[in-house]
C-alpha cells in the first residue's frame, strides 16, 4: 500500500478545495439566472474524484455521470473551458453543445460525463480494451453512482471487463440516494462491493468521505489493473450536501435530515484539520490557495460571460466528422 | 468476373481491412470459431487470433459501449451485433453514446466504429427475428446508414465503412448472405453516399434497398411485357442518401415507387417519398407507392410471412397502379392485362383500383 507523500495530500486537499468553490461559484451564477438547464452539484463527494484522480495521468481514461463536475476538475479540466461550456460559450468544452450534463475533454482522458445512468460504464470497459489492444499502460475508471449498479449496462460493463481482464476500476460513488429512492429502496444489499464477486473480481467498501482511504484504496486498485492485473470495484460511501439537481429540497425523501450528519464529516474541512496536525499546511498556506482558486475562478467566469455564443451555423456542426 | 456468395464477400472485406490496418478488430457474440451465425465472419479468427476477432458474452449494450471506448482510444472496432432485432437491446448505447458523443464532445471524439447487423425475414423466425429497423437509425443524427443488396455491394461498402471515421450501422439481410454475384478481384472501394441505378428505363423509378432490389429487377423484367420500362435505382447508402440520383430519375421517368421490406408505417420509404414530393413536385405524373411490409410483427406461419413481406407480384401491381388512368392506357396500348370497360374508366389524372387484373395480387391491405 503507497504511503500518503505530502506531495499527493496537497494536491488532494488543493483539487477538493478547487471542486467545491467551482461548485459553490456554479450554484450562485446559476441561481442569478445566468445558466440554462439544469446543474447537479458534485458538493460533499469531493474526497472520491480527489483520492481516485491523484493517481491517474492526462492519458488515463475516466467517464463520469450527470454529477460529474468533480471528476472532470480533477482530471485537470480548466474552469474557463468549464464555465464557458455552462455558459453555452463556443468557447466551452463541448463548444457549447454539451453543457453540464457532458463536459467532456479527449485530451484530458475525460470521456465525457454522461446523462444516462450507467451509460458510462461499458464505454469504460471499451476505452480499457482499447488501451490493452494497443499496449498501453493505461488505465480506464468509471465513475457512477448506487443507482448505476442496478442497471444491465453495470452488469454487461464489469462481466465484460471481468472475463477479458481488462485494465479498469470502477468506482461507485454510493451516496445512498438514486435520485430520490434511498438506497434501502432500489437494492436489497448495503455494500454494493458485494456484488463484485459475481464477476471473480475485488470489492473493496471505503469511507468516500475519508480521502486518505479512499487514496490508499484507488491507489491500490489502479496499480493493479495497471500491471494487468485485471478491474476492482470500489464503493466509496459518500453524501451529496445538496439535492440531486440544485432546487431539489431534498424534503420529499428525507434527504435534507439525513445530510445533517454527513456535513459534520466534510472531508474538506477535517482533511484541512488533518494537514495542518501533520504540519504539512499551515492557515497561511490554506488561505493563499483559496484565494488563488477564487481569483481563477472570477476570471473564469468572466471569460465565459465574454465569449461568443454559438451562431445558428453552429447547430449542424460536428454532427459527423464528415459526410 | 468471378462469382462469390454475399457472406463471403463480407468475409474478404474484413479480412482485407484487417490485414490492412492493425486498429481495425472484431467483436460479438460467435464470431469466432463459430465465424458467425451466419459464417459471414468464417476463417478470421484463425488468421487473425482471438485478440482481433473476440467472441463477448451475451451483452449487447456492453458490446457496443465496448467498441465506442476503444474507439475513442484510436481502433478501429467492427461489431457484430446480429439480428437487428438484438440492438435494441443496445440502443441506449447505439442512440444515445454512439450517434451523439462527437457532438456532445464538440466535434473532437474519435468514433470510427461500424456496427454490422442482419435485418429481414422470409424464413420463418418469426417476429423477433425478422424485422426491418433501418428508418430508427436514420431517424438518428450521427449515425451513417448502409444497406447492400450484392455480394459486390456488400464488400466494397463495408471497406469504406470501415475507413469511415464516423459511425456506420451496416446493415445486411439474412436472406442474402447465400446470394451469388460478381466481386472484383482486385481491391476496389464503394464510397458511401452513392446510389446506383441498377436498371435504366424510362416510364417508372423504382427505388429498392435491400433484398427488394433483386425482386424489383424480376418485376422490371416481367413488366416489359406491359410495355413498361422500369428504372431501378438502389440507394444504398440510406444516410447520407444520394438524392441527386434518384430526384434526376423521377424527372426522367416522372412516376416514383418506393419499396423496402420494412413495415410501411414510417418506413425509410416515406422520408423518399417526402423528398420526391417536395423537391421533384413538378415531375410527377401520378402519386407515389409504396411496396412495404404490412403492418403486423412478421408471423410465423411461411403462407402469412409470404404476405408479410413484400414481392416481385407487389412491385408489379404497385407500378399497374400508377398506370391507370386513360391517358396512361393511351401511351401503352400494347399491355396484355384487360383494360377496364370505357364506363368504368377513371378521370383523366386520377386513379382508381383496376379490376380484371390477370396479375391482382393476393396482397391487398
Amino acid at each position: 500500500m503507497r504511503r500518503l507523500t505530502r506531495e499527493n495530500a496537497l494536491w488532494i486537499y488543493e483539487t477538493m478545495l478547487r471542486i467545491r468553490r467551482f461548485e459553490e461559484r456554479s450554484i450562485e451564477v446559476y441561481q442569478s439566472g445566468d445558466l440554462p438547464g439544469f446543474i447537479h452539484p458534485y458538493i460533499g463527494e469531493e474526497a472520491v474524484a480527489a483520492g481516485v484522480c491523484v493517481h491517474l495521468t492526462e492519458k488515463d481514461q475516466i467517464t463520469s455521470t450527470h454529477r460529474g463536475h468533480g471528476h472532470m476538475v480533477a482530471k485537470g479540466l480548466r474552469f474557463d473551458g468549464m464555465f464557458a461550456e455552462l455558459y453555452a460559450r463556443t468557447s466551452g468544452y463541448c463548444k457549447g453543445k454539451g453543457g453540464s450534463l457532458h463536459i467532456a475533454d479527449q485530451e484530458l482522458g475525460a470521456l465525457g460525463a454522461s446523462g444516462i445512468v450507467g451509460g458510462g460504464i461499458p464505454i469504460a470497459t471499451g476505452a480499457a480494451l482499447g488501451i490493452k489492444l494497443k499496449n498501453m499502460e493505461e488505465v480506464a475508471v468509471s465513475f457512477f453512482g448506487d443507482g448505476a449498479t442496478n442497471t444491465g449496462a453495470f452488469h454487461e460493463g464489469l462481466n465484460l471487463a471481468s472475463v477479458w481482464k481488462l485494465p479498469v476500476v470502477f468506482v461507485c460513488e454510493n451516496n445512498q440516494y438514486a435520485q430520490s429512492t434511498p438506497q434501502i429502496d432500489h437494492q436489497n444489499i448495503k455494500d454494493v462491493a458485494e456484488r463484485a464477486k459475481a464477476y471473480s473480481m475485488p470489492g473493496v467498501a471505503v469511507d468516500g468521505m475519508e480521502p486518505v482511504a479512499v487514496y490508499e484504496v484507488a491507489g491500490e486498485a489502479i496499480a493493479q489493473a495497471r500491471k494487468g492485473g485485471g478491474p476492482t470495484l470500489i464503493e466509496a460511501k459518500t453524501m451529496r450536501f445538496h439535492g440531486h439537481y440544485l432546487g431539489d429540497p431534498g424534503t420529499d425523501y428525507g434527504h435534507n435530515k439525513e445530510v445533517v450528519k454527513w456535513k459534520k464529516r466534510d472531508p474538506i474541512l477535517s482533511f484541512g484539520r488533518f494537514l495542518t496536525k501533520q504540519k504539512w499546511l499551515s492557515s497561511a498556506k490554506k488561505r493563499d490557495i483559496l484565494d488563488r482558486i477564487n481569483t481563477e475562478l472570477e476570471a473564469a467566469i468572466e471569460f465565459a460571460r465574454k465569449s461568443p455564443e454559438p451562431e445558428p451555423h453552429d447547430l449542424i456542426k460536428d454532427v459527423y466528422e464528415r459526410l | 468476373m468471378r462469382k462469390i456468395m454475399y457472406r463471403e464477400a463480407i468475409v474478404e472485406a474484413l479480412d482485407e481491412e484487417m490485414c490492412r490496418d492493425e486498429s481495425v478488430f472484431l467483436l460479438g457474440e460467435d464470431i469466432a470459431q463459430f465465424g458467425g451465425s451466419f459464417k459471414a465472419t468464417l476463417g478470421l479468427y484463425k488468421k487473425h487470433g482471438p485478440e482481433r476477432v473476440r467472441n463477448t458474452p451475451i451483452s449487447e449494450e456492453a458490446i457496443v459501449g465496448a467498441a465506442l471506448g476503444s474507439a475513442l482510444m484510436g481502433l478501429r472496432p467492427v461489431a457484430d451485433l446480429h439480428f437487428i432485432d438484438f440492438l435494441t437491446v443496445a440502443m441506449n448505447q447505439v442512440v444515445n453514446q454512439v450517434a451523439k458523443v462527437r457532438y456532445m464532445f464538440g466535434g473532437k471524439a474519435k468514433t470510427a466504429l461500424v456496427i454490422r447487423t442482419h435485418g429481414g425475414g422470409g424464413g420463418s423466425s418469426a417476429a423477433q427475428h425478422s424485422q426491418s429497423l433501418e428508418a430508427w437509425f436514420v431517424h438518428v443524427p450521427g449515425l451513417k446508414v448502409v444497406m447492400p443488396s450484392s455480394p459486390k455491394d456488400a464488400k466494397g461498402l463495408l471497406k469504406s465503412a470501415i475507413r469511415d471515421n464516423d459511425p456506420v450501422i451496416f446493415i445486411e439481410h439474412r436472406a442474402l448472405y447465400t446470394t451469388i454475384g460478381p466481386v472484383p478481384e482486385e481491391e476496389y472501394l464503394i464510397p458511401l453516399g452513392k446510389a446506383e441505378v441498377k436498371r435504366e428505363g424510362g416510364d417508372v423509378t423504382i427505388v429498392a434497398t435491400s433484398s427488394m432490389v433483386e425482386k424489383s429487377l424480376q418485376a422490371a423484367e416481367e413488366l416489359t411485357k406491359e410495355g413498361i420500362n422500369c428504372e431501378v435505382v438502389d440507394p444504398r447508402t440510406l444516410f447520407p442518401l444520394d438524392k441527386e440520383t434518384i430526384l434526376t430519375s423521377i424527372r426522367k421517368t416522372g412516376r416514383l415507387l418506393i419499396t423496402h421490406e420494412a413495415v410501411q408505417r414510417c418506413g425509410w420509404g416515406a422520408e423518399v417519398a417526402a423528398i420526391a414530393g417536395s423537391e421533384a413536385f413538378d415531375y410527377l405524373d401520378a402519386p407515389f407507392e409504396r411496396v412495404c411490409g404490412k403492418e403486423a410483427p412478421v408471423p410465423y406461419s411461411p403462407k402469412l410471412e409470404r404476405l408479410h413481406i413484400p414481392q416481385k407480384g407487389d412491385v408489379i401491381e404497385g407500378v399497374l397502379r400508377m398506370f391507370r388512368t386513360t391517358s396512361d392506357i393511351e401511351k401503352f396500348p400494347q399491355r396484355v392485362s384487360a383494360p377496364p370497360s370505357p364506363d368504368s374508366l377513371p378521370e383523366k389524372g386520377t386513379t382508381a383500383p383496376l379490376s380484371g387484373s390477370s396479375l391482382a395480387a393476393t396482397s391487398t391491405n
